[in-house]
Protein backbone atom coordinates (compact mmCIF):
# COMPACT_ATOMS: atom_id res chain seq x y z
CA UNK A 1 0.00 0.00 0.00
CA UNK A 2 1.25 3.47 -0.81
CA UNK A 3 2.24 5.67 2.09
CA UNK A 4 -0.25 8.37 1.00
CA UNK A 5 -3.11 5.90 1.54
CA UNK A 6 -2.14 4.73 5.01
CA UNK A 7 -4.58 6.26 7.50
CA UNK A 8 -4.21 5.79 11.25
CA UNK A 9 -7.33 4.70 13.16
CA UNK A 10 -8.49 6.80 16.09
CA UNK A 11 -6.41 5.05 18.74
CA UNK A 12 -3.26 5.20 16.65
CA UNK A 13 -3.90 8.84 15.78
CA UNK A 14 -4.21 9.74 19.47
CA UNK A 15 -1.08 7.77 20.32
CA UNK A 16 0.86 9.47 17.53
CA UNK A 17 -0.33 12.88 18.68
CA UNK A 18 0.72 12.29 22.28
CA UNK A 19 4.04 10.69 21.36
CA UNK A 20 6.10 13.88 20.73
CA UNK A 21 4.89 15.42 23.99
CA UNK A 22 5.77 12.27 25.90
CA UNK A 23 9.19 12.08 24.25
CA UNK A 24 10.04 15.68 25.17
CA UNK A 25 8.97 15.15 28.79
CA UNK A 26 10.90 11.89 28.94
CA UNK A 27 14.04 13.53 27.54
CA UNK A 28 13.69 16.31 30.10
CA UNK A 29 13.23 13.92 33.06
CA UNK A 30 16.22 11.80 32.00
CA UNK A 31 18.44 14.84 31.43
CA UNK A 32 17.38 16.42 34.69
CA UNK A 33 18.00 13.20 36.67
CA UNK A 34 21.46 12.85 35.17
CA UNK A 35 22.48 16.44 35.94
CA UNK A 36 21.05 16.29 39.47
CA UNK A 37 22.93 13.04 40.14
CA UNK A 38 26.18 14.84 39.29
CA UNK A 39 25.29 18.05 41.15
CA UNK A 40 22.26 18.15 43.49
CA UNK A 41 22.32 21.99 43.38
CA UNK A 42 22.04 22.15 39.58
CA UNK A 43 19.57 24.87 38.55
CA UNK A 44 19.46 24.31 34.79
CA UNK A 45 17.10 21.33 34.63
CA UNK A 46 15.18 21.18 37.92
CA UNK A 47 13.36 17.95 38.76
CA UNK A 48 9.62 17.66 38.21
CA UNK A 49 9.24 17.81 42.01
CA UNK A 50 10.97 21.16 42.36
CA UNK A 51 9.04 22.46 39.33
CA UNK A 52 5.85 21.49 41.18
CA UNK A 53 7.02 23.23 44.32
CA UNK A 54 7.79 26.38 42.34
CA UNK A 55 4.35 26.28 40.70
CA UNK A 56 2.67 26.00 44.11
CA UNK A 57 4.78 28.92 45.29
CA UNK A 58 4.05 31.27 42.37
CA UNK A 59 0.46 30.29 41.72
CA UNK A 60 -1.08 29.36 45.06
CA UNK A 61 0.99 31.18 47.71
CA UNK A 62 0.65 34.88 48.40
CA UNK A 63 3.86 36.78 47.76
CA UNK A 64 5.55 37.72 51.06
CA UNK A 65 6.19 41.31 50.00
CA UNK A 66 3.06 42.31 48.07
CA UNK A 67 0.50 39.71 49.13
CA UNK A 68 -0.23 38.95 45.45
CA UNK A 69 -0.43 35.57 43.80
CA UNK A 70 2.30 36.25 41.27
CA UNK A 71 1.21 34.01 38.39
CA UNK A 72 -2.32 35.39 38.40
CA UNK A 73 -1.42 39.07 38.71
CA UNK A 74 1.17 38.62 35.97
CA UNK A 75 -1.35 36.81 33.77
CA UNK A 76 -3.97 39.48 34.36
CA UNK A 77 -1.55 42.32 33.54
CA UNK A 78 -0.34 40.61 30.35
CA UNK A 79 -3.78 39.61 29.11
CA UNK A 80 -5.07 43.11 29.69
CA UNK A 81 -2.37 44.48 27.40
CA UNK A 82 -2.84 41.71 24.87
CA UNK A 83 -6.64 41.99 24.67
CA UNK A 84 -6.60 45.79 24.53
CA UNK A 85 -4.14 45.63 21.65
CA UNK A 86 -6.10 42.87 19.85
CA UNK A 87 -9.33 44.85 20.21
CA UNK A 88 -7.77 48.04 18.84
CA UNK A 89 -6.06 46.19 15.99
CA UNK A 90 -9.22 44.33 15.04
CA UNK A 91 -11.30 47.51 14.96
CA UNK A 92 -8.75 49.39 12.83
CA UNK A 93 -8.12 46.43 10.52
CA UNK A 94 -11.80 45.76 9.99
CA UNK A 95 -12.56 49.36 9.05
CA UNK A 96 -9.53 49.97 6.83
CA UNK A 97 -9.37 46.44 5.42
CA UNK A 98 -12.99 46.52 4.26
CA UNK A 99 -12.53 50.02 2.82
CA UNK A 100 -9.41 49.00 0.88
CA UNK A 101 -11.02 45.79 -0.30
CA UNK A 102 -14.30 47.36 -1.40
CA UNK A 103 -13.43 50.82 -2.70
CA UNK A 104 -10.91 51.22 -5.53
CA UNK A 105 -10.35 54.85 -4.50
CA UNK A 106 -9.32 53.91 -0.97
CA UNK A 107 -7.23 51.06 -2.37
CA UNK A 108 -5.22 53.49 -4.50
CA UNK A 109 -4.98 55.84 -1.52
CA UNK A 110 -3.96 53.45 1.28
CA UNK A 111 -2.85 50.06 -0.04
CA UNK A 112 0.75 51.07 -0.95
CA UNK A 113 1.10 52.94 2.34
CA UNK A 114 -0.10 50.00 4.42
CA UNK A 115 2.16 47.65 2.45
CA UNK A 116 5.12 49.89 3.26
CA UNK A 117 4.22 50.30 6.95
CA UNK A 118 3.81 46.56 7.37
CA UNK A 119 7.49 46.17 6.49
CA UNK A 120 8.72 48.42 9.32
CA UNK A 121 10.13 46.12 12.01
CA UNK A 122 7.92 46.93 15.04
CA UNK A 123 10.61 46.14 17.59
CA UNK A 124 12.80 48.82 16.04
CA UNK A 125 10.02 51.27 16.86
CA UNK A 126 9.92 50.24 20.52
CA UNK A 127 12.49 52.85 21.68
CA UNK A 128 10.50 55.54 19.88
CA UNK A 129 7.32 54.36 21.57
CA UNK A 130 9.02 54.41 24.97
CA UNK A 131 10.32 57.92 24.32
CA UNK A 132 7.02 59.26 23.02
CA UNK A 133 4.48 57.38 25.14
CA UNK A 134 6.50 56.70 28.26
CA UNK A 135 7.11 53.35 29.91
CA UNK A 136 3.47 52.74 30.91
CA UNK A 137 0.79 50.54 29.41
CA UNK A 138 0.24 52.72 26.35
CA UNK A 139 3.61 51.98 24.75
CA UNK A 140 3.22 48.21 25.23
CA UNK A 141 -0.27 48.18 23.76
CA UNK A 142 0.95 50.39 20.92
CA UNK A 143 3.79 47.98 20.11
CA UNK A 144 1.47 44.98 19.79
CA UNK A 145 -1.01 47.04 17.77
CA UNK A 146 1.66 48.32 15.40
CA UNK A 147 3.00 44.80 15.12
CA UNK A 148 -0.15 43.05 13.99
CA UNK A 149 -2.49 45.68 12.51
CA UNK A 150 -0.81 46.04 9.08
CA UNK A 151 -0.88 42.29 8.62
CA UNK A 152 -4.55 42.14 9.60
CA UNK A 153 -5.44 45.03 7.27
CA UNK A 154 -3.70 43.45 4.30
CA UNK A 155 -5.16 40.03 4.98
CA UNK A 156 -8.71 41.38 5.35
CA UNK A 157 -8.42 43.59 2.27
CA UNK A 158 -7.34 40.52 0.28
CA UNK A 159 -10.22 38.44 1.65
CA UNK A 160 -12.69 41.18 0.66
CA UNK A 161 -11.22 41.33 -2.84
CA UNK A 162 -11.52 37.56 -3.04
CA UNK A 163 -15.29 37.63 -2.61
CA UNK A 164 -16.75 36.67 -6.01
CA UNK A 165 -17.40 39.65 -8.29
CA UNK A 166 -20.80 38.11 -9.01
CA UNK A 167 -21.89 38.69 -5.41
CA UNK A 168 -21.16 42.41 -5.60
CA UNK A 169 -23.03 42.74 -8.90
CA UNK A 170 -25.90 40.69 -7.57
CA UNK A 171 -26.18 42.89 -4.49
CA UNK A 172 -26.33 45.97 -6.71
CA UNK A 173 -29.09 44.44 -8.82
CA UNK A 174 -31.02 43.99 -5.59
CA UNK A 175 -30.69 47.75 -5.17
CA UNK A 176 -28.01 47.75 -2.48
CA UNK A 177 -26.01 50.91 -1.79
CA UNK A 178 -22.29 50.73 -0.99
CA UNK A 179 -23.13 51.01 2.70
CA UNK A 180 -25.71 48.21 2.52
CA UNK A 181 -23.26 46.01 0.63
CA UNK A 182 -20.64 46.57 3.32
CA UNK A 183 -23.17 45.85 6.05
CA UNK A 184 -25.02 42.86 4.64
CA UNK A 185 -22.69 41.25 2.11
CA UNK A 186 -19.07 42.02 2.98
CA UNK A 187 -18.96 42.28 6.78
CA UNK A 188 -20.79 39.07 7.62
CA UNK A 189 -18.63 37.15 5.18
CA UNK A 190 -15.40 38.73 6.39
CA UNK A 191 -15.89 38.15 10.13
CA UNK A 192 -15.12 34.42 10.09
CA UNK A 193 -12.07 35.16 7.96
CA UNK A 194 -11.07 37.82 10.48
CA UNK A 195 -11.17 35.20 13.21
CA UNK A 196 -8.78 33.03 11.24
CA UNK A 197 -6.47 36.00 10.67
CA UNK A 198 -6.57 36.75 14.39
CA UNK A 199 -5.56 33.18 15.16
CA UNK A 200 -2.51 33.59 12.98
CA UNK A 201 -1.63 36.91 14.65
CA UNK A 202 -1.72 35.46 18.17
CA UNK A 203 1.88 34.28 17.82
CA UNK A 204 3.28 37.70 16.80
CA UNK A 205 1.04 39.40 19.40
CA UNK A 206 2.57 37.35 22.20
CA UNK A 207 6.04 37.95 20.79
CA UNK A 208 5.59 41.72 20.96
CA UNK A 209 3.93 41.49 24.38
CA UNK A 210 6.81 39.55 25.94
CA UNK A 211 9.36 41.79 24.24
CA UNK A 212 7.77 44.97 25.55
CA UNK A 213 7.42 43.54 29.04
CA UNK A 214 10.96 42.25 29.11
CA UNK A 215 12.41 45.68 28.38
CA UNK A 216 10.42 47.98 30.65
CA UNK A 217 7.66 46.80 32.95
CA UNK A 218 6.81 46.06 36.56
CA UNK A 219 4.37 43.24 36.01
CA UNK A 220 3.40 40.67 33.40
CA UNK A 221 4.46 37.25 32.24
CA UNK A 222 7.37 38.51 30.17
CA UNK A 223 8.54 40.76 32.98
CA UNK A 224 8.63 37.81 35.45
CA UNK A 225 10.58 35.55 33.11
CA UNK A 226 13.23 38.16 32.48
CA UNK A 227 13.33 39.10 36.19
CA UNK A 228 13.98 35.62 37.54
CA UNK A 229 16.48 34.95 34.75
CA UNK A 230 18.98 36.81 36.93
CA UNK A 231 18.72 34.05 39.53
CA UNK A 232 18.83 31.27 36.94
CA UNK A 233 15.38 30.29 38.27
CA UNK A 234 14.52 27.71 35.65
CA UNK A 235 11.90 26.29 38.01
CA UNK A 236 9.88 29.51 37.49
CA UNK A 237 10.77 30.22 33.86
CA UNK A 238 9.74 26.80 32.55
CA UNK A 239 6.22 26.83 34.08
CA UNK A 240 5.75 30.39 32.83
CA UNK A 241 6.70 29.44 29.28
CA UNK A 242 4.37 26.45 29.44
CA UNK A 243 1.59 28.70 30.80
CA UNK A 244 2.02 31.30 28.06
CA UNK A 245 1.89 28.54 25.45
CA UNK A 246 -1.23 27.14 27.05
CA UNK A 247 -2.91 30.56 27.03
CA UNK A 248 -2.16 31.00 23.32
CA UNK A 249 -3.43 27.52 22.49
CA UNK A 250 -6.61 28.13 24.49
CA UNK A 251 -7.27 31.41 22.62
CA UNK A 252 -6.68 29.72 19.28
CA UNK A 253 -9.09 26.94 20.23
CA UNK A 254 -11.68 29.43 21.48
CA UNK A 255 -11.50 31.38 18.19
CA UNK A 256 -12.03 28.23 16.14
CA UNK A 257 -14.98 27.23 18.30
CA UNK A 258 -16.49 30.71 18.20
CA UNK A 259 -16.16 30.80 14.40
CA UNK A 260 -17.93 27.46 14.04
CA UNK A 261 -20.66 28.53 16.43
CA UNK A 262 -21.36 31.98 15.02
CA UNK A 263 -20.73 31.21 11.34
CA UNK A 264 -22.00 27.69 10.72
CA UNK A 265 -22.20 28.34 6.97
CA UNK A 266 -18.51 29.18 6.66
CA UNK A 267 -16.93 25.71 6.68
CA UNK A 268 -19.36 24.36 4.09
CA UNK A 269 -19.27 27.39 1.81
CA UNK A 270 -15.51 27.53 1.39
CA UNK B 1 -42.92 47.04 -19.88
CA UNK B 2 -39.41 47.72 -20.96
CA UNK B 3 -38.01 47.65 -24.42
CA UNK B 4 -34.27 47.46 -24.94
CA UNK B 5 -32.64 49.12 -27.93
CA UNK B 6 -29.03 48.81 -28.87
CA UNK B 7 -27.72 51.26 -31.47
CA UNK B 8 -24.43 50.73 -33.32
CA UNK B 9 -22.76 49.25 -30.29
CA UNK B 10 -18.99 48.68 -30.41
CA UNK B 11 -17.00 47.13 -27.60
CA UNK B 12 -13.22 47.17 -27.67
CA UNK B 13 -10.58 46.16 -25.13
CA UNK B 14 -7.52 48.09 -26.23
CA UNK B 15 -6.82 46.91 -29.77
CA UNK B 16 -9.12 43.94 -29.50
CA UNK B 17 -12.54 44.52 -30.99
CA UNK B 18 -15.08 42.28 -29.31
CA UNK B 19 -18.43 43.47 -30.60
CA UNK B 20 -18.78 45.22 -33.92
CA UNK B 21 -21.64 47.54 -34.80
CA UNK B 22 -24.44 45.68 -33.06
CA UNK B 23 -27.93 47.12 -33.51
CA UNK B 24 -30.89 45.35 -31.94
CA UNK B 25 -34.37 46.07 -30.62
CA UNK B 26 -35.91 43.82 -28.00
CA UNK B 27 -39.68 44.11 -27.53
CA UNK B 28 -41.06 44.40 -24.00
CA UNK B 29 -41.59 41.01 -22.34
CA UNK B 30 -39.58 39.22 -24.98
CA UNK B 31 -37.48 36.23 -23.98
CA UNK B 32 -34.20 36.62 -25.85
CA UNK B 33 -31.57 33.89 -26.04
CA UNK B 34 -28.04 34.91 -27.00
CA UNK B 35 -26.11 32.03 -28.49
CA UNK B 36 -22.77 31.60 -30.18
CA UNK B 37 -19.39 29.93 -29.81
CA UNK B 38 -17.10 30.62 -26.85
CA UNK B 39 -15.43 34.01 -27.01
CA UNK B 40 -17.95 35.51 -29.41
CA UNK B 41 -18.87 38.30 -27.03
CA UNK B 42 -22.33 37.16 -25.96
CA UNK B 43 -21.40 37.39 -22.28
CA UNK B 44 -19.76 40.77 -22.89
CA UNK B 45 -23.03 41.92 -24.45
CA UNK B 46 -24.93 40.75 -21.38
CA UNK B 47 -22.48 42.54 -19.09
CA UNK B 48 -23.10 45.73 -21.02
CA UNK B 49 -26.85 45.30 -20.44
CA UNK B 50 -25.96 44.84 -16.77
CA UNK B 51 -23.82 48.03 -16.78
CA UNK B 52 -20.91 45.94 -15.56
CA UNK B 53 -19.10 46.93 -18.75
CA UNK B 54 -19.42 50.18 -20.67
CA UNK B 55 -19.79 50.51 -24.41
CA UNK B 56 -16.90 51.88 -26.44
CA UNK B 57 -19.16 53.43 -29.06
CA UNK B 58 -22.90 53.47 -29.66
CA UNK B 59 -25.66 53.49 -27.11
CA UNK B 60 -27.99 51.25 -25.18
CA UNK B 61 -31.48 52.49 -24.37
CA UNK B 62 -33.74 50.89 -21.80
CA UNK B 63 -37.33 52.00 -22.04
CA UNK B 64 -36.11 54.88 -24.20
CA UNK B 65 -33.63 56.15 -21.59
CA UNK B 66 -29.85 55.73 -21.81
CA UNK B 67 -28.75 52.79 -19.66
CA UNK B 68 -27.63 53.59 -16.09
CA UNK B 69 -23.89 53.64 -15.53
CA UNK B 70 -23.97 51.04 -12.78
CA UNK B 71 -26.01 47.92 -12.05
CA UNK B 72 -29.37 48.67 -10.46
CA UNK B 73 -32.58 47.17 -9.19
CA UNK B 74 -34.33 47.53 -12.55
CA UNK B 75 -32.16 44.76 -13.98
CA UNK B 76 -31.96 41.48 -12.08
CA UNK B 77 -29.33 38.86 -12.80
CA UNK B 78 -28.63 35.17 -12.29
CA UNK B 79 -25.09 33.97 -12.95
CA UNK B 80 -23.95 30.43 -13.49
CA UNK B 81 -22.28 30.45 -10.05
CA UNK B 82 -22.01 32.63 -6.94
CA UNK B 83 -25.44 34.14 -7.48
CA UNK B 84 -26.64 33.61 -3.92
CA UNK B 85 -25.04 34.69 -0.67
CA UNK B 86 -23.46 31.79 1.21
CA UNK B 87 -23.83 33.43 4.63
CA UNK B 88 -27.63 33.75 4.42
CA UNK B 89 -30.26 31.02 4.60
CA UNK B 90 -32.66 30.46 1.72
CA UNK B 91 -35.22 32.70 3.40
CA UNK B 92 -32.53 35.25 4.30
CA UNK B 93 -31.35 35.39 0.69
CA UNK B 94 -34.83 36.17 -0.63
CA UNK B 95 -35.78 38.57 2.18
CA UNK B 96 -32.48 40.41 1.58
CA UNK B 97 -33.90 41.66 -1.73
CA UNK B 98 -36.72 43.42 0.16
CA UNK B 99 -34.38 44.64 2.90
CA UNK B 100 -32.02 46.30 0.44
CA UNK B 101 -34.94 48.19 -1.05
CA UNK B 102 -36.73 49.25 2.12
CA UNK B 103 -34.02 49.72 4.75
CA UNK B 104 -31.33 52.02 3.34
CA UNK B 105 -29.65 52.59 6.72
CA UNK B 106 -29.60 49.26 8.52
CA UNK B 107 -30.15 46.90 5.59
CA UNK B 108 -32.52 44.99 7.89
CA UNK B 109 -36.27 44.92 8.41
CA UNK B 110 -37.94 44.45 11.77
CA UNK B 111 -41.40 43.81 13.13
CA UNK B 112 -44.41 43.98 10.86
CA UNK B 113 -42.45 44.99 7.76
CA UNK B 114 -40.15 42.02 8.22
CA UNK B 115 -43.10 39.68 8.63
CA UNK B 116 -44.66 41.05 5.45
CA UNK B 117 -41.39 40.61 3.53
CA UNK B 118 -40.96 37.09 4.94
CA UNK B 119 -44.47 36.15 3.92
CA UNK B 120 -43.87 37.34 0.38
CA UNK B 121 -40.50 35.55 0.33
CA UNK B 122 -42.01 32.29 1.57
CA UNK B 123 -44.62 32.41 -1.19
CA UNK B 124 -41.91 32.95 -3.76
CA UNK B 125 -39.75 30.17 -2.29
CA UNK B 126 -42.70 27.83 -2.56
CA UNK B 127 -43.31 28.92 -6.14
CA UNK B 128 -39.77 28.01 -7.19
CA UNK B 129 -40.09 24.66 -5.42
CA UNK B 130 -37.86 25.21 -2.42
CA UNK B 131 -40.54 24.82 0.25
CA UNK B 132 -39.08 23.12 3.31
CA UNK B 133 -35.56 24.39 2.63
CA UNK B 134 -36.14 27.91 4.01
CA UNK B 135 -33.64 27.55 6.84
CA UNK B 136 -30.89 25.82 4.89
CA UNK B 137 -27.71 27.54 3.79
CA UNK B 138 -26.93 27.52 0.05
CA UNK B 139 -23.98 25.17 0.57
CA UNK B 140 -26.50 22.51 1.64
CA UNK B 141 -28.46 22.90 -1.62
CA UNK B 142 -27.81 21.17 -4.94
CA UNK B 143 -26.78 23.23 -7.95
CA UNK B 144 -30.32 23.22 -9.34
CA UNK B 145 -31.80 24.34 -6.04
CA UNK B 146 -29.24 27.13 -5.75
CA UNK B 147 -30.29 28.41 -9.18
CA UNK B 148 -33.96 28.24 -8.17
CA UNK B 149 -33.04 30.28 -5.12
CA UNK B 150 -31.14 32.77 -7.28
CA UNK B 151 -34.22 33.16 -9.47
CA UNK B 152 -36.47 33.70 -6.46
CA UNK B 153 -34.04 36.27 -5.05
CA UNK B 154 -33.86 38.16 -8.35
CA UNK B 155 -37.63 38.13 -8.86
CA UNK B 156 -38.35 39.28 -5.29
CA UNK B 157 -37.03 42.68 -6.38
CA UNK B 158 -39.44 42.72 -9.38
CA UNK B 159 -36.88 43.65 -12.02
CA UNK B 160 -38.10 44.97 -15.34
CA UNK B 161 -35.36 43.03 -17.09
CA UNK B 162 -33.92 39.71 -15.99
CA UNK B 163 -30.44 38.87 -17.28
CA UNK B 164 -29.30 35.26 -17.20
CA UNK B 165 -25.66 34.31 -17.78
CA UNK B 166 -25.63 30.60 -18.63
CA UNK B 167 -27.77 30.01 -15.56
CA UNK B 168 -28.49 26.36 -16.17
CA UNK B 169 -25.24 25.38 -17.90
CA UNK B 170 -23.85 23.45 -14.94
CA UNK B 171 -27.00 21.43 -14.25
CA UNK B 172 -27.64 17.89 -15.37
CA UNK B 173 -30.36 17.32 -18.02
CA UNK B 174 -33.25 16.14 -15.82
CA UNK B 175 -32.89 19.02 -13.40
CA UNK B 176 -32.46 21.40 -16.31
CA UNK B 177 -35.79 20.34 -17.83
CA UNK B 178 -37.56 21.02 -14.52
CA UNK B 179 -35.98 24.42 -14.10
CA UNK B 180 -36.89 25.30 -17.71
CA UNK B 181 -40.54 24.80 -16.80
CA UNK B 182 -40.05 27.06 -13.78
CA UNK B 183 -38.33 29.67 -15.93
CA UNK B 184 -41.20 29.73 -18.41
CA UNK B 185 -43.70 29.98 -15.59
CA UNK B 186 -41.86 32.94 -14.07
CA UNK B 187 -41.54 34.65 -17.44
CA UNK B 188 -45.28 34.20 -18.00
CA UNK B 189 -46.32 35.50 -14.60
CA UNK B 190 -43.80 38.30 -13.96
CA UNK B 191 -43.80 41.51 -15.98
CA UNK B 192 -40.27 41.30 -17.28
CA UNK B 193 -38.10 41.02 -20.34
CA UNK B 194 -35.59 38.17 -20.17
CA UNK B 195 -32.19 38.08 -21.86
CA UNK B 196 -30.35 34.80 -21.49
CA UNK B 197 -26.88 33.78 -22.59
CA UNK B 198 -26.61 30.09 -23.29
CA UNK B 199 -24.42 27.71 -25.25
CA UNK B 200 -27.21 25.18 -25.43
CA UNK B 201 -29.29 25.59 -28.61
CA UNK B 202 -31.98 23.25 -27.41
CA UNK B 203 -32.38 25.35 -24.28
CA UNK B 204 -32.58 28.47 -26.40
CA UNK B 205 -35.37 27.04 -28.56
CA UNK B 206 -37.20 25.61 -25.54
CA UNK B 207 -37.42 28.93 -23.73
CA UNK B 208 -36.92 31.91 -25.96
CA UNK B 209 -39.19 33.94 -28.22
CA UNK B 210 -36.24 35.12 -30.23
CA UNK B 211 -32.72 33.82 -30.67
CA UNK B 212 -29.74 35.99 -31.52
CA UNK B 213 -26.61 34.19 -32.69
CA UNK B 214 -23.33 36.06 -32.35
CA UNK B 215 -20.39 35.08 -34.50
CA UNK B 216 -16.99 36.37 -35.47
CA UNK B 217 -17.12 36.29 -39.20
CA UNK B 218 -13.42 36.82 -39.63
CA UNK B 219 -11.48 34.41 -37.53
CA UNK B 220 -8.07 34.18 -39.22
CA UNK B 221 -5.31 34.89 -36.69
CA UNK B 222 -4.19 38.13 -38.38
CA UNK B 223 -7.76 39.40 -38.62
CA UNK B 224 -8.97 38.25 -35.23
CA UNK B 225 -8.12 41.34 -33.21
CA UNK B 226 -9.51 43.89 -35.63
CA UNK B 227 -12.86 42.29 -36.40
CA UNK B 228 -15.39 41.74 -33.65
CA UNK B 229 -18.46 39.59 -33.47
CA UNK B 230 -21.61 40.55 -35.32
CA UNK B 231 -25.10 39.10 -35.40
CA UNK B 232 -25.04 36.03 -37.58
CA UNK B 233 -28.65 34.92 -37.11
CA UNK B 234 -31.75 36.54 -35.70
CA UNK B 235 -34.48 33.95 -35.38
CA UNK B 236 -38.07 34.47 -34.26
CA UNK B 237 -39.15 31.25 -32.64
CA UNK B 238 -42.21 29.68 -34.24
CA UNK B 239 -44.89 29.01 -33.09
CA UNK B 240 -44.90 32.36 -31.34
CA UNK B 241 -44.71 32.35 -27.60
CA UNK B 242 -46.46 35.24 -25.93
CA UNK B 243 -45.72 36.15 -22.35
CA UNK B 244 -48.67 35.67 -20.04
CA UNK B 245 -50.27 33.18 -22.41
CA UNK B 246 -48.65 29.86 -21.57
CA UNK B 247 -49.62 27.27 -24.10
CA UNK B 248 -51.82 24.70 -22.50
CA UNK B 249 -51.00 21.79 -24.73
CA UNK B 250 -49.32 22.24 -28.03
CA UNK B 251 -51.02 20.81 -31.10
CA UNK B 252 -47.67 20.44 -32.80
CA UNK B 253 -45.25 19.18 -30.21
CA UNK B 254 -41.68 20.40 -30.46
CA UNK B 255 -39.17 17.83 -31.59
CA UNK B 256 -37.96 17.35 -28.02
CA UNK B 257 -41.37 17.17 -26.42
CA UNK B 258 -42.82 13.83 -25.42
CA UNK B 259 -44.74 12.21 -28.25
CA UNK B 260 -48.50 12.58 -28.33
CA UNK B 261 -50.34 9.39 -27.52
CA UNK B 262 -52.26 9.12 -30.80
CA UNK B 263 -51.92 9.98 -34.48
CA UNK B 264 -49.02 9.24 -36.79
CA UNK B 265 -45.65 10.39 -35.51
CA UNK B 266 -43.07 12.16 -37.61
CA UNK B 267 -41.15 8.93 -37.97
CA UNK B 268 -44.19 6.92 -38.92
CA UNK B 269 -43.31 4.79 -41.99
CA UNK B 270 -46.77 5.46 -43.44
CA UNK B 271 -45.98 9.17 -43.68
CA UNK B 272 -42.64 8.62 -45.35
CA UNK B 273 -44.07 6.55 -48.17
CA UNK B 274 -46.96 8.89 -48.74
Amino acid sequence: MRLVNVRPDRGTALFLAILPFALVILAYVLGSAERLALNPDDKLLPSLGSLGEAIVKIAFTADARTGDYLLWTDTLASLERLFSALAISTAIALAIGVLIGMLPVVRSFLAPFVAMVSMVPPLALLPILFIVMGLGEASKIALITIGITPYLIRDLAMRVEELPREQMIKAQTLGASTWQMALRVVLPQILPRLMDALRLSLGPAFLFLIAAEAIASDSGLGYRIFLVRRYLAMDVILPYVAWITLLAVAMDFALVRARRFFFPWFGAAK
Amino acid sequence: MTAISVRHLWKEYGDQIVLEDISLDFAPRAFIALVGPSGCGKTTFLRILLSEESVTRGEVLIGGQPIAREPGADRGVVFQRYSVFPHLTVLGNVVLAAEMGEAPLTGRLFGARRRAAEEEARALIEEVGLKGAEDKYPAALSGGMQQRLALAQAIMRRPKILLLDEPFGALDPGIRADIHQLMLKLWNTCEMTVVMVTHDLKEAFTLATRIIAFERRRNRPEEKARYGATIAKDIEVWPKRIAGQPKTKSVNPGRDDPALPSGPGRDDPALQTA
